[in-house]
């Protein structure tokens, strides 16, 4: 009862900070928006009329949009954690590590340099599809190359996961990096955007995407986590509890791509969210995915968006690139939980 | 009724089992034996269904195991395998509860949890039920994986066939837990559940099992009741060692004394 209690508390929490740090959000930048300008705004999207002050306008168009690209994008980063980290069987592995971002962030690179070539009209149809589709493309495979390179008979050692996912990475950004620098359209993106990471640019047709996108992948993991939860045991064990795990794996797989690739394309490369959220949460609720992929969402929307508080703050009215920050903050972090916790080692503390 | 027909298996080149043929039967405690190496976990793999690549047929109450699938076949099969690989901090009845997933289908029912405190009792896993699985012995994790596949196997009263497989169970488990396990295991057998042990401990298989099967070289050298099977010829052509075989002081079963 005290433990279905304790995680109803955790769940209140993790909601209530959201809520605080979107609003902080929303009103922290160079023009500071009020409550009540928020408030305004809305009232007038829902009756359908225009923004009536400035700071209406810079609430609807720049700062609403930019907040909920944050948050989804952080939300996906960690419910991956989450989800690759019970695929691999292993507590390390994080969208940036195996080589999903850095594909992801290859194969939309290749359409950005191309799509200068193509035609106007060509460009104005099929444009907006192509760069997922093609960050998609990027992600997948490597992800895939990662997982089927790394993988010796059933077993998934962490050293050559390791090594394979940076062997990836570096191959997908000297890719992209090719590619911006191959790039003739002023509009491309500089690579300093692919491997750091911002979210300066975001539109409400990004927040759409990937909210839906998100949405879609967040409610079928959280109907696989009983199956989730099994492959924790390891494969053959799953199977004897009658999880198809061949076909689980498959289909995570393809999920999570899907959503890390296409944030990936709009946002860049951000690191250690997924890695830092999931281990955070596990230390206080544990590992069942029922519990804790709805919470690892909630926790990653929130720390990104107080991640990007930050990035426009410290150097305002510059803005530092998200990833330098969740890099800087966050390695360090992940090193002391790992110390400070034992955290995979049999000494663990008394209850999970 | 578990029928094992003309089992064969190899891995590359190299024959794991050859030609084995041996019936389990229900409401009895079957133990194979044999050295290392000899396919006693290979054979454990085929019937239990982990091992879909094998030549022969494998027949749960005479319906073909090729013809059922992971799902159906979890929910009346349960194996303790040698080592799991869990190394995420989890709850113990977290662990206990997985058994129960082959059961329902999203959110585990009233009764499911009915049966997992059952079986946490019954283990004696009580005190450590809200505790870190990863923070456990070995000895102590075992009895977790040994609930689990217990209530991976409740049905309350006994109304279906069911199998229950144990591989090497008694590893890492100190000298009053051995016995206290195959008790368990022994208790758990009713007129409709067939259960199979792979064992090193010759003088617990002597005590505890019904029927004893002998594995060498990927064949079955001999089958039958402690009483009628264990001589000093047959371990020595088994194990290789040379050996006493005695009235137990303690009961109607033999006890083997090795000579080295």
């Amino acid at each position: 009862m005290l433990i279905v209690q304790k995680n109803k508390v955790v769940f209140v929490v993790l909601s209530a900070l959201l809520v605080v740090i979107i609003i902080v959000a929303i009103a922290m930048g160079a023009v500071v928006i009020l409550p009540s300008h928020m408030w305004s705004g809305i009232e007038h999207l829902l009756a359908g009329k225009p923004p009536a002050s400035i700071y209406e306008g810079v609430f609807m168009q720049l700062r609403l949009p930019r907040v909920l690209l944050c948050a989804i994008t952080g939300a996906i980063l960690a419910v991956s954690g989450v989800l690759m980290q019970g695929l691999f069987r292993n507590p390390i592995v994080e969208p940036g590590l195996i080589g999903t971002s850095s594909g992801a962030a290859f194969g939309a690179s290749i359409i950005f340099v191309l799509s200068s070539s193509l035609s106007p009209d060509l460009k104005a149809t099929i444009g907006p599809w192509l760069v997922p589709v093609f960050a998609f493309g990027g992600g997948l495979i490597s992800t895939f190359v990662v997982y089927s390179l790394s993988k010796e008979s059933r077993d998934m050692p962490v050293l050559s996961l390791l090594l394979v996912g940076m062997a990836v990475n570096a191959i997908g950004l000297s890719g992209t990096g090719f590619m911006s620098y191959m790039a003739r359209d002023p509009q491309a993106r500089s690579i300093t955007f692919w491997n750091l990471g911002t979210f300066s640019g975001a539109s409400w047709w990004q927040v759409v995407i990937t909210g839906m996108v998100a949405s879609i992948v967040f409610y079928f993991s959280f109907r696989y986590s009983k199956q989730l939860n099994a492959l924790l045991l390891g494969e053959n064990e799953a199977e004897l509890l009658g999880v198809q795990a061949n076909k689980l794996k498959r289909n995570i797989l393809i999920l999570n791509t899907a959503m890390v690739s296409i944030a990936t394309a709009f946002v860049g490369v951000i690191n250690f969210v997924g890695l830092i959220v999931p281990h955070m949460l596990r230390l206080v609720i544990g590992s069942d995915n029922k519990l804790l992929l709805p919470a690892a969402a909630l926790a990653g929307a929130g720390l990104l968006t107080l991640a990007d508080i930050g990035a426009r703050l410290f150097l305002a009215p510059a803005e530092i690139p998200i990833g330098i920050l969740t890099s800087l903050v966050g390695a360090p972090v992940f090193i002391f939980l790992l110390k400070h916790f034992h955290l995979f080692s049999s000494k663990n503390g008394e209850d999970a | 009724m578990l029928k094992l027909e003309n089992i064969s298996f190899q891995i590359g080149k190299k024959k794991i089992l050859n030609d084995v043929n041996i019936t389990f039967q229900p409401g009895k405690f079957s133990m194979i034996l044999g050295p290392n190496g000899s396919g006693k976990s290979s054979l454990l793999k085929i019937f239990s269904g982990s091992e879909r690549n094998f030549k022969g047929k494998v027949y749960y109450n005479g319906v073909d195991l090729a013809t059922i699938s992971n799902e159906t076949l979890a929910k009346k099969r349960a194996v303790l395998s040698q080592q799991s690989q869990l190394q995420f901090p989890l709850q113990v009845k977290d662990v206990v509860m997985m058994g129960r997933y082959p059961h329902f289908s999203f959110q585990p029912l009233k009764q499911d949890q009915e049966i997992c405190m059952e079986v946490i009792a019954t283990m004696q896993l009580h005190h450590l039920q809200n505790r870190n699985y990863l923070s456990l012995s070995g000895g102590e994790k075992q009895r977790v994986h040994f609930a689990r596949i217990l209530a991976q196997l409740c049905t309350i009263p006994e109304q279906d066939s069911r199998y229950l497989f144990l591989d090497e169970p008694l590893n890492s488990l100190d000298i009053h837990f051995q016995q206290e396990f195959l008790q368990i295991a022994k208790s758990f057998l009713g007129p409709l559940t067939v259960l199979v042990a792979i064992i090193h401990d010759i003088n617990l298989a002597l005590r505890y099992s019904d029927q004893l099967s002998f594995l060498k070289d990927g064949e079955i050298i001999a089958t039958g009741t402690p009483n009628e099977m264990v001589t000093p010829e047959i371990i020595e052509h088994v194990f290789s060692v040379k050996s006493a075989v005695m009235k137990h002081p303690f009961g109607d079963y033999p006890l083997v004394l090795i000579r080295n």
